[in-house]
């Protein structure tokens, strides 16, 4: 159950998409989500799906692979589209007791699936590419214009940084520990909500200690190596944007004309 | 309470690209009230192996049966393995979570459904067997403890549960040698004690060398060496191919060897290395 996790997972081969600047990429990706909420025709829905296509056959990445990080969304997709086939008001398609399903229902929730499904394939397609770090990285950089307002752009990314190195070592921790609990007859699998909560304390009070003894490790090895925020660092990798990041974003610009063309048009 | 185990094997992630096999085609048979070491590198599947015997992994094929009862089988209630197999991970005080070293302690007899005077009876003698005293601590926080004594509490939280089989992984790692020792003779007098059978994990050869009646070598998921101490330490191009060390003193006397003085091969503690250079020098003067 717990690998099943795979929030922030990087599919690591090596591609033009792997390649990009960490920081075009996620300006692309946010540029993504909102052109699918300018969209409100089906015709639109071709060029992102072309777009999306495009880049998961340049970046490499199996589609099946892609898809398999839908499936812990199938049920808000499934419940975003029975809230849309029956509560939009219009001509009547079918009835199920009080229960009205419209024409202009299917038609708002079959739409409202698909941009779902664009955003989230659109979203895990940065996470695939990007490493962690290169993400953190690209993060920072976009938020250094902020800085001036008083956003610590530095310390945003390094806490992502940690916590998304923390979540493997963690995962095993609680492995080790549930195994160690089972072995001394703990059950964490059998009787109510009650006892299954309370089952669960033997498990989450080591958990908690051996991560605030992580923390503490960590901040310790951090001061030792002289770690004081982020004025004045310099990175052994300095972010570099190559031709390729000019052209994916002038084609991702030339994507959002076209679907502000179609919306007034 | 004997063991026996036939052609295991395990495979971790199967049919991903992170598929590894930790357990090769392993096959062992430990009988009822031995001793023994369980010796290999860090990922030669020990830990796997010693999971696999109170039920925490399943197999990907082959069988485990412990006192004529395949573990393996569905049908068995893994329960009543666990309470006969009693296993204690490395740094155990890790898992360590209640506010009473008592309460801690009581947690495994308490899943057991025991009644509370039996719990505390046995709360007791796991306490006095590692040496805590029970008076003392047994309503101080386990957390305020040093380690060698949460340690301590951690592996009387196993022995209170009386299994028959006690795995015991690493219960050294990261212990200054003073309480190394201590722990290692503890875990001796309880074998002699209550004639349970004893696996002791580690990667110390001196540790283990003194204690166990059979060694039993791992490499890459596979049994290498089997057999007494004696047997193994016998062996040393056998085990240094596979970077494992003899024991020091061992060593030493092969270190002899090639200066010209033979002694007996089969020495692994330092008494029987003075003994027998004693003998040597003193052949020598009446010579």
């Amino acid at each position: 159950m717990l690998k099943d996790i795979t929030i922030g997972q990087h599919y690591p081969t090596d591609s033009i998409i792997h390649r990009l600047d960490p920081r075009s990429k996620i300006l692309i990706t946010f540029a993504l989500i909102v052109s699918l909420f300018i969209i409100n025709q089906y015709i639109g829905y071709v060029f992102v799906v072309a777009f999306i296509g495009i880049s998961i056959i340049l970046s490499k990445i199996p589609i099946s692979y892609i898809l398999k990080g839908l499936k812990p969304l199938y049920i808000l997709i499934g419940i975003t589209f029975i809230i849309n086939l029956f509560m939009t008001s219009g001509e009547t398609l079918y009835k199920i007791g009080p229960l009205v399903a419209t024409k202009e229902g299917l038609n708002q929730a079959i739409f409202m699936a698909i941009r779902l499904i664009l955003l989230v394939i659109g979203t895990s397609l940065l996470t695939l590419s990007t490493s962690p770090i290169m993400l953190t990285d690209g993060i920072e950089y976009l938020l250094n214009p902020f800085k001036k307002i008083g956003v610590p752009a530095h310390e945003l990314a390094m806490m992502m940084t940690i916590a998304l190195r923390f979540i493997p070592t963690l995962l095993e921790e609680t492995d080790k520990i549930m195994k160690a609990q089972i072995a001394r007859g703990a059950d964490f699998e059998s009787g109510n909500i009650i006892n299954r909560a309370k089952s669960l304390v033997p498990l989450l009070v080591p958990l908690f200690i051996s991560a605030f003894r992580r923390a503490d490790e960590l901040a310790m090895a951090m001061e030792a190596r002289c770690y004081r925020g982020g004025d004045n660092r310099t990175r052994m990798k300095e972010l570099k944007m190559k031709t390729s990041d000019y052209i994916s974003l002038a084609v991702t610009i030339i994507l959002i004309i076209i679907l502000i063309y179609i919306r007034v048009k | 309470m004997s063991i026996k185990i036939e052609n295991l094997t395990y495979i971790y992630n199967p049919k991903t690209p992170f598929e590894t096999k930790a357990l090769d085609n392993v096959n062992l048979e430990i009988k009822k009230g031995e001793f023994i070491g369980l010796i290999g590198h860090t990922g030669s599947g020990k830990s796997t192996l010693t999971q696999h015997l109170n039920g925490l992994i399943k197999p990907t094929t082959g069988k485990i049966i412990i006192d004529d009862l395949d573990i393996t089988n569905p049908s068995v209630k893994l329960v009543e393995v666990r309470k006969k197999v009693g296993l204690v991970f490395q740094y155990p005080e890790h898992q360590l979570f209640e506010e009473t070293v008592y309460k801690d302690i009581a947690f495994g007899p308490l899943n057991l459904g025991l009644k509370e005077e039996e719990i505390e009876i046995r709360v007791k003698e796991a306490m006095e067997a590692v040496k805590l005293p029970y008076e003392e601590l047994k309503d101080r926080s386990p957390f305020e403890l040093s380690g060698g004594q949460k340690r301590r509490v951690a592996i009387a939280g196993v022995l209170a549960m009386k299994p028959e089989v006690l795995i015991l992984d690493e219960p050294t790692a990261g212990l200054d040698p003073k309480s190394r020792d201590e722990i290692l003779e503890e875990v001796k007098l309880l074998h002699e004690k209550y004639k349970i059978t004893i696996i002791l994990v580690s990667h110390s050869m001196e540790d283990i060398a003194k204690l166990v009646d059979r060694i039993i070598v791992m490499h890459r998921g596979k049994v290498r060496l089997i057999g007494e101490p004696r047997e193994i330490f016998k062996q040393a191009n056998v085990l240094e191919s596979i970077g494992l060390g003899i024991p020091q003193i061992t060593h030493l006397i092969n270190k002899l060897k090639t200066h010209g003085i033979y002694l007996r091969d089969d020495i692994f503690t330092v008494e029987e290395a003075r003994e027998e250079i004693l003998k040597w020098i003193r052949g020598k003067e009446n010579a």
